[in-house]
C-alpha cells in the first residue's frame, strides 16, 4: 500500500470538511470517513479517534442530528443530517474560509517576489 | 437532547455509541476483506487503525459536557465512602457544625423579623412614630387629645396621612354575651383610616365605612383572625352578622388576615380580639390624652425635616389652644425605630455572641481535620504517589469539608426551624414581631453563606497542611515518632487557644448579662408578687359612686370570706401592667407650663395595698367611710411625696389636679415600681373606688392556695353576686413580672446557652489536642515510666501541658472580655462591666474544664504499660 501522504488539518478545518460532506444527505460516519478520502484523492484520512468525537460535539452544538437507519449492507446505522443551523454554519464557514485563502494566497503568489 | 438527558440517559448514550463504532468497525473489516485480505488480516489491520477504542469513546463522552458532573460525583461517593468508615469523627464534626450554624439561623431569623426586615405595612419604610411630650413618660403623656390629633392631621405639611389608635385598652375590651359564657373581649379603637393607610385588607369583608366612624353611624367591628378562628371556628358565616358587646348589637363586617399582628407591633404580649371605630366625636373628645398617633410620610419627606416642621408648627397650636394643658413637644420617629430600636443593642450582642460560637465550632473543627490528617499522611503520600496531583488532592479535601459543612447546615436548619418555631409560639415573650419569626429564604441564605464561610474557616489549614506534606517523610515514617509532628502541635495549639480565649470571652459576657438579670430579680419591686393572683371582675353600677362602693365592699366581703384567701382588694390597674396619669400638685405651689406634673393614678378599694402586698410607710389606707360625699383623700407614694412636699410630712397636705377639687393626703405608702422593674419608681397616687372614676375593676387575691382552686371558688362567689361576670382566668401577679423581664431573661437564656455551648466546644478541643499528643507519646511515656518516672509525675506533666494552654487563652481571652463589657455596659443592670466576681468566677471556671478536659488524657497517659508501649514500635 502507498504510504498516504499527511499533513495536519488545521483547527476547525475537520468540522468544515465533515459539515460539507454530510450537506449531501443524510450519511453514517464510516461513509463520511470514506468520502473525506476520496474527495481529498486520499490525501487526507481521517482517523476514528478525531470523526467520532468531531460527530458528537457537531451533534451536542445541535448543527448535525442523528437518526438510526438501515444502511446500504442492512445493518443499522447512524446517520446524521444537517440542521437549519448546520446549513447556516457551513455557509457562513465556506464563505470565511474562502476568503482566508484568498488572502493567504495574495501573500503566496506576491508577484513582486519581495517576501521571497 | 439536552444537557440533563444527556447527564442521566448516559447508558443508552453509551449503547448507541457503542453500537456506532462496531457498525464501522464491521464495515471496514467488510470493505478490506473485499480488497482481498483474509478475515483475520482485516480485522488485525482494522483493529490496528482504530487505535485505542476506550480513548475514543472518552472523547466523545467528554464532548456531551457532563463529564465534570460524573467526577465530581466520583468524589462525592468516595467522600462518603470515607465519612462512613470514619464513622465517629463524621457525626461529631457534623454535630459541632449543626449547633453552630443551627444557633446562627435560629438568631438571624430573630435578628432579621424584628431588625432588619420592614414591618409588615404598606410603604413600611415612610410609616412614622408620632410621640408626645418628646416621647418620655406615661402613656397619657405620649398620647394625644382627639383634638389636638386632628388639628395636627389638618396642619401639618410633611405628611401624607395619619391615624390613631387608642392604647387605653381597658376602656376598649368589650363584654361579649349571647354566645356561651358571658367573656371579655380584647378590643382595640382605631380610627377609621387605620387600616387603610397601613395597607391591610381585610381576609373577609370589608373595613369600616365612613358612617360607621361617626357618632350615631351603625355599630361595626373587626375580628382578628385568631378570636375568628378560636371562637367562631373560622365560620365565613359570621360576616355580616350582628353579635351582642356591652349589651349593644354590632355588626360583624369583616376579618382581619392572619398576617396582621396588632400586639406583636405595637404592644409586644397584649392580644387583639376586635377592632372597632374610634367614634371621635364621641365622649372619647373629653377625656383627655387618649390617641396613640402614626403618620404616613409624604414621598421624599424625611423623618428630620417632618421633625423640623414640628419644631415651628406645635408651638403656634399650643399657643392657639390654652386649654391644652399639656405642651405638645413631639417627637418623630421611623415607626420601626419605635417598635424595635431599643433592641438594637441586645440583638447585635447576640448575633456577635452566635458568631463566636461560630468561630469555636471551626477552630474545633479545624482541629479535628488536622488530627485527621496526621492519621492520614499516609494515605495521602500513597495517592500523591500514584500520581494525583496536589489540585486533585486539595479538591478531594475540600469536598469532604463540603460535605461536613452540607451535612452541618441541614441538620442546623432543623435545629433552627425548631427553636424559631418554639420561639414564635412564646406568647410570653414582650419581643415584638416575634412570633412572624420564620426561616424564609433570607434564613436560607444566610445558611448558606455562613455554611460557606465555615467551611472555608476550617478546610483551609488542614487542606493546605495535607497536600504539602512530604512524600518521602510521609511514608517513611513508622507513624509512631513525633518528629513530624512539632509544626503539627503548634498549630493545633494556637486553635485550641484560641478557642479557649473566645469561649472566655462569651463567657464573660454572658455572666455579666446574667448577674445584670439577677439583680434585676432581687429589685424590691415595692409589691409582694407571690401568691397573688389578679383576675377582672364586672359589676353594674349605673355610674354611682354609692352604688359602686356597696357592691364592691359585699364582693369583698364574700371574697375573703373564702377558706385560703388572707386578703382582697380591687385596683382599676395592675403594677406592671397598663397605666394612666394624672397631674398631681401640692395645692399653693406655683404652677409653671413646662415643669412635669404627671403622677400614676390607681383607684382602688380598702385593702387593696395588703392584697398586692404594698406596704404603708405612714397615715392610714382609705376606707369605706371614705365616700363620695365625705372630704376628698388620697394615697400618694414616697417619690410623690418628695416631688410635691420635699422636706415635709405630706400628711394632711392638700393636693390639686386629682379629680376635680382640693384632695387630702392621708397615707403614704412605699415606692412601686409600676412601669418597668429596671427603672426607679415614679410619683404614685391612689385614690378610693368610691371617690374616683375606676377604668375597670382587677380583683386582686393573696392565698397560698393553688390558683386552680382558687379560681374555682372566687369565680361562684362572683357569680352568685353578679350572673353576668365573665368567665375570665386568675392571673398570677408574678407573670406580670415575668412578662416584665422576659425580654432580659429572653437575652440572657440565650446568651448562657451559647457561653454553655461555647464552653463544652472548647473543652472537646483541649481534650482532643492532649489525648492526641498523649497518643503520639505513648512510646516517649513508657521510656520515661521504664526509667522510674512515677504515674504522678506523668499525670502532672500533662495536666501542666494543658493548664499552660487553658490559661494562656484565658489570658487573651480576658483582655478581650474588658474590652467587650464595656462595650455592652449599656445592656447590664447595676453590673459594673469590669464586675471582679464575674472575670474570677469565669476563670474560675474555664481553669476547672480544661482540668477535666486534661484529666482524661493523662489518667490514659499515666496507665500506660512501659512494656506494651515499648513492644509496639
Amino acid at each position: 500500500m502507498e504510504p498516504t501522504p499527511k499533513f495536519d488539518l488545521p483547527q476547525g478545518t475537520l468540522d468544515l470538511l465533515i459539515l460539507r460532506v454530510v450537506a449531501l444527505g443524510p450519511i453514517h460516519g464510516y461513509a463520511i470517513a470514506q468520502r473525506i478520502q476520496q474527495i481529498s484523492r486520499n490525501a487526507l484520512q481521517v482517523q476514528q479517534g478525531s470523526l467520532y468525537p468531531a460527530l458528537h460535539r457537531l451533534q451536542y452544538k445541535k448543527l448535525l442530528t442523528a437518526k438510526w437507519a438501515e444502511s446500504e449492507t442492512g445493518r443499522d446505522a447512524k446517520f446524521y443530517e444537517l440542521t437549519a443551523r448546520g446549513r447556516a454554519q457551513l455557509k457562513s464557514e465556506t464563505e470565511s474560509w474562502g476568503r482566508l485563502t484568498d488572502v493567504v494566497a495574495l501573500f503566496l503568489e506576491d508577484p513582486q517576489g519581495e517576501l521571497s | 437532547m439536552n444537557w440533563w438527558q444527556r447527564l442521566f440517559g448516559s447508558e443508552r448514550l453509551e449503547q448507541e455509541l457503542d453500537k456506532e463504532l462496531r457498525f464501522h468497525f464491521e464495515q471496514q473489516v467488510a470493505d478490506n476483506i473485499r480488497a482481498g485480505m483474509t478475515e483475520e488480516q482485516a480485522r488485525r489491520t482494522t483493529r490496528l487503525a482504530f487505535g485505542d477504542l476506550s480513548q475514543i469513546k472518552e472523547d466523545c463522552r467528554e464532548c456531551r459536557g457532563t463529564l465534570w458532573v460524573t467526577s465530581v460525583a466520583q468524589d462525592l461517593r468516595f467522600t462518603l465512602r470515607t465519612l462512613r468508615r470514619d464513622r465517629a469523627f463524621t457525626v461529631v464534626a457534623v454535630l459541632i457544625l449543626a449547633l453552630g450554624i443551627g444557633a446562627n439561623i435560629a438568631v438571624f431569623s430573630v435578628v432579621d423579623t424584628i431588625l432588619l426586615r420592614p414591618l409588615p405595612f404598606h410603604d413600611a419604610r415612610r410609616l412614622a412614630w408620632i410621640a408626645g411630650n418628646n416621647g418620655i413618660g406615661a402613656l397619657s403623656d405620649t398620647t394625644f387629645r382627639v383634638d389636638a390629633y386632628e388639628e395636627i392631621r389638618r396642619r401639618n405639611q410633611s405628611f401624607q396621612d395619619m391615624t390613631a389608635y387608642m392604647p387605653f385598652f381597658a376602656s376598649s375590651d368589650a363584654k361579649m354575651t349571647g354566645s356561651g359564657e358571658p367573656r371579655v373581649l380584647a378590643g382595640v379603637w382605631v380610627a377609621g383610616n387605620f387600616f387603610p393607610m397601613l395597607g391591610i385588607q381585610p381576609q373577609l369583608g370589608r373595613l369600616f365605612t365612613a358612617e360607621e366612624t361617626v357618632k350615631g353611624g351603625r355599630p361595626a367591628v373587626l375580628l382578628s383572625y385568631a378570636f375568628w378562628q378560636r371562637q367562631f371556628a373560622g365560620n365565613p358565616a359570621i360576616v355580616g352578622q350582628a353579635i351582642t358587646l356591652n349589651n349593644h348589637a354590632v355588626t360583624v363586617v369583616g376579618v382581619l388576615p392572619a398576617s396582621f399582628d396588632f400586639g406583636g407591633v405595637f404592644h409586644p404580649g397584649v392580644k387583639a380580639d376586635i377592632f372597632s371605630p374610634i367614634i371621635m366625636d364621641d365622649d372619647i373628645r373629653n377625656w383627655g390624652h387618649t390617641l396613640s398617633m402614626i403618620g404616613l410620610l409624604k414621598p421624599g419627606v424625611t423623618l428630620a425635616q417632618a421633625q423640623a416642621e414640628a419644631a415651628v408648627v406645635y408651638p403656634q397650636m399650643i399657643a392657639a389652644h390654652p386649654d391644652w394643658t399639656t405642651d405638645l413637644t413631639i417627637k418623630i420617629t421611623g415607626l420601626k425605630e419605635h417598635v424595635s430600636g431599643q433592641l438594637r443593642r441586645s440583638l447585635i450582642v447576640l448575633w456577635c455572641a452566635v458568631g463566636l460560637i461560630l468561630l469555636i465550632a471551626c477552630a474545633n473543627l479545624s482541629n479535628l481535620l488536622l488530627a485527621r490528617a496526621a492519621a492520614r499522611a499516609k494515605e495521602f503520600a500513597m495517592r500523591s504517589a500514584l500520581g494525583a496531583g496536589r489540585s486533585r488532592l486539595i479538591r478531594q479535601l475540600l469536598t469532604e469539608s463540603l460535605m461536613l459543612a452540607s451535612m452541618g447546615a441541614a441538620l442546623g436548619l432543623a435545629i433552627a426551624y425548631a427553636i424559631v418555631l418554639y420561639l414564635s409560639h412564646q406568647g410570653s415573650i414582650a419581643l415584638p414581631l416575634l412570633s412572624s419569626a420564620r426561616i424564609d429564604a433570607g434564613a436560607l441564605a444566610w445558611t448558606l453563606l455562613i455554611a460557606s464561610v465555615a467551611t472555608v474557616f476550617f478546610s483551609v489549614v488542614p487542606s493546605l497542611r495535607m497536600s504539602g506534606v512530604n512524600l518521602q517523610e510521609a511514608l517513611k515514617d513508622g507513624g509512631h515518632g513525633n518528629s513530624s509532628g512539632r509544626k503539627h502541635d503548634r498549630m493545633r495549639a494556637a486553635l485550641v487557644v484560641s478557642e479557649v480565649a473566645l469561649a472566655c470571652v462569651l463567657l464573660v459576657g454572658a455572666g455579666l448579662l446574667l448577674r445584670s438579670f439577677l439583680r434585676v430579680l432581687d429589685v424590691d419591686l415595692g409589691f409582694e408578687p407571690s401568691h397573688a393572683y389578679a383576675l377582672k371582675v364586672d359589676f353594674d353600677d349605673g355610674g354611682k359612686a354609692d352604688r359602686r362602693g356597696a357592691i364592691l365592699q359585699e364582693m369583698l366581703r364574700g371574697v375573703r370570706a373564702l377558706p385560703g384567701v388572707e386578703a382582697a382588694g380591687i385596683s382599676d390597674m395592675l403594677p406592671l401592667d397598663r397605666n394612666r396619669s394624672w397631674d398631681l400638685m401640692a395645692k399653693g405651689k406655683p404652677y409653671s407650663k413646662t415643669t412635669n406634673y404627671d403622677a400614676f393614678v390607681y383607684i382602688v378599694t380598702p385593702g387593696y395595698l395588703d392584697a398586692i402586698g404594698m406596704h404603708l410607710r405612714r397615715g392610714r389606707d382609705i376606707s369605706w367611710s371614705d365616700t363620695a360625699t365625705s372630704p376628698p383623700v388620697i394615697l400618694v407614694n414616697e417619690a410623690a411625696a418628695r416631688r410635691e412636699w420635699p422636706g415635709q410630712d405630706p400628711i394632711g397636705r392638700e393636693a390639686i389636679g386629682i379629680g376635680t377639687g382640693v384632695t387630702r393626703v392621708v397615707g403614704v405608702v412605699s415606692d412601686v415600681h409600676e412601669s418597668s422593674v429596671e427603672e426607679a419608681a415614679n410619683p404614685e397616687v391612689f385614690v378610693p373606688i368610691t371617690q374616683g372614676g375606676p377604668d375597670g375593676a382587677e380583683l386582686v387575691v393573696r392565698s397560698k392556695l393553688p390558683p386552680g382552686a382558687l379560681a374555682g371558688s372566687v369565680m361562684s362567689t362572683l357569680r352568685s353576686m353578679n350572673p353576668g361576670q365573665p368567665a375570665v382566668e386568675l392571673r398570677p401577679i408574678q407573670q406580670l413580672v415575668d412578662h416584665a423581664v422576659s425580654p432580659r431573661r429572653f437575652f440572657v437564656l440565650l446568651v448562657g446557652i451559647f457561653a454553655g455551648l461555647g464552653l463544652l466546644l472548647a473543652s472537646l478541643g483541649i481534650y482532643g489536642v492532649i489525648s492526641y499528643s498523649v497518643t503520639q507519646q505513648t512510646q516517649e511515656i513508657g521510656i520515661r515510666m521504664a526509667l522510674g518516672a512515677t504515674q504522678a509525675r506523668v499525670q502532672f506533666g500533662v495536666i501542666s501541658r494543658t493548664l499552660k494552654l487553658a490559661l494562656v487563652g484565658i489570658a487573651v481571652g480576658m483582655m478581650a472580655s474588658f474590652a467587650i463589657a464595656a462595650l455592652i455596659a449599656s445592656l447590664l443592670f447595676a453590673t459594673n462591666p469590669t464586675d471582679p466576681v464575674t472575670f474570677v468566677g469565669m476563670i474560675l471556671v474555664l481553669v476547672a474544664v480544661a482540668f477535666i478536659a486534661g484529666y482524661l488524657p493523662a489518667r490514659r497517659a499515666s496507665r500506660i504499660d512501659p512494656i506494651i508501649a515499648l513492644r509496639c514500635n
